[in-house]
């Protein structure tokens, strides 16, 4: 009885710790964000890494996840005789949540996952504590980068999943289930805001991408430095991602569509 | 670290693409595109009954659209003032033209179409069309014609 009490204790103790140590970490980290600009040829570098190898998986389950939506909601929209606001649904469910949720998931999992292998393995291999020998600060060398490459790399990456989403969306409602092309394209845009809608998305986008490449590099950074640390610590960042993702998606969802 | 010229124009092409991708929501998605084609000349029409009529909502002759409109407001005499902004080709509609709402389908938004007359001077920027007819209430509708029904035994 004692020994659960116990038990629960050190959780708890624990995981405040952790979180301590993450912002800590975090802080840390964005200190070396205006060195970082002095030399962007280490932010392009990640950039590549982050974005444009991102970029194929991205497209590509946008473009999937349009057409799904188009097919699904013509099939409901037709008992109403209102397949012209199929543009309407696909665009806006792409734009206000599955751009933003789903691309930031399949972020955590293609990006996140190997950054945190990636650190976990630059620890493993004792190179964090080779460069503070040789007094360079390995949170703003290795981390502050890759940090903000994660931040500017998930919005555009959001937004290309909406585009390529509409436009799989228009390929299977327009061109295989025959509903009009003026009428989609034109009730989407009486129906849809720029300010409300879009720009809602891209802050979603920003918002994960700085959740889930804080916790992908906080967990390379926290790993115990074993082969099966670093494998422990990949599944948490990807598990722990669409938890904080999820539950983010929520508090936002409410506060910037809860009003109307 | 690799410096690669292949590496910088991805990532360059990358960035493009995404700024290119915001475009294309503002302009083909949402309703940016119709902050920018505001060339055209505004109307006003008084209704006893504005209804379910939006900012927004288009205004069309004969099924076609020709603008939409832009501000409604309560007038002096308890009227809705509502102002219509029409696109500046079409300028060769009679000023004895007249405005009714009307519903697009059973469920469907409220529109207002434009009924050409056979004056030979033409609506100008802030004239004001003369014959309105406002939007049918379904529960005023409804009402009538259960009280018709009820008289008529």
């Amino acid at each position: 009885m004692l020994k659960t009490f116990q038990n629960l204790g050190h959780t708890t103790l624990a995981s405040f710790s952790k979180l301590g140590r993450a912002s800590f970490f975090l802080l840390h980290a964005l200190s070396g964000v205006p060195k970082l600009l002095l030399r962007p040829r280490l932010l392009i570098n990640q950039l590549y890494s982050v974005g444009v190898l991102s970029f194929l998986i991205i497209t590509i389950s946008g473009l999937f996840v349009g057409m799904v939506i188009s097919f699904q909601g013509f099939h409901i929209l037709s008992d109403f005789g209102a397949e012209e606001t199929l543009g309407v649904m696909v665009a806006a469910s792409l734009v206000r949540e599955l751009g933003p949720v789903m691309s930031a998931l399949l972020f955590a999992g293609r990006a996140g996952s190997a950054l945190t292998a990636e650190i976990g393995l630059m620890k493993a291999t004792e190179q964090l504590s080779g460069m503070e020998m040789m007094a360079v600060d390995p949170i703003h060398r290795i981390i502050a980068p890759r940090y903000l490459a994660g931040i500017i790399a998930m919005p555009i990456l959001a937004i290309l999943f909406s585009c390529i989403g509409v436009l799989g969306g228009h390929l299977v409602g327009v061109g295989l289930l025959g509903v009009d092309n003026g009428s989609f394209w034109a009730q989407m845009q009486t129906k849809l805001d720029f300010r409300d809608d879009i720009l809602n998305g891209v802050i979603k986008s920003i918002v994960f991408g700085c959740a889930v490449t804080w916790i992908a590099l906080f967990e390379g950074y926290d790993t115990i430095p074993t082969s099966e640390g670093v494998s422990r610590a990949t599944t948490r960042t990807v598990v722990n991602s669409a938890f904080t993702i999820l539950g983010l998606d929520f508090i936002l969802t409410t506060l910037m569509f809860g009003d109307n | 670290m690799q410096q690669s010229p292949t590496q910088d124009t991805l990532v360059g092409l990358f960035v493009a693409s995404g700024i290119i991708g915001l475009f294309f929501l503002a302009m083909q998605i949402s309703n940016l595109s119709s902050f920018i084609e505001d060339d055209g000349y505004t109307i006003k029409a008084r209704f006893q009954n504005a209804g379910g009529l939006k900012i927004k909502s288009p205004v069309s002759v004969a099924g076609v659209k020709i603008g939409q409109v832009s501000a409604i407001q309560l007038g002096d005499d308890h009227r809705a003032v509502v102002a219509i902004k029409i696109k500046n080709q079409y300028n060769k509609l009679p000023s004895d033209t007249s405005a009714s709402i009307f519903t697009a389908g059973l469920l469907g938004e409220q529109y207002i179409n434009l009924d050409p007359g056979g004056m030979d001077d033409y609506l100008k920027e802030n004239s004001e069309i003369d014959i309105t007819q406002s939007a049918i209430i379904l529960e005023q509708a409804l009402g009538q014609f259960l009280f018709k029904k009820s008289a008529d035994k």
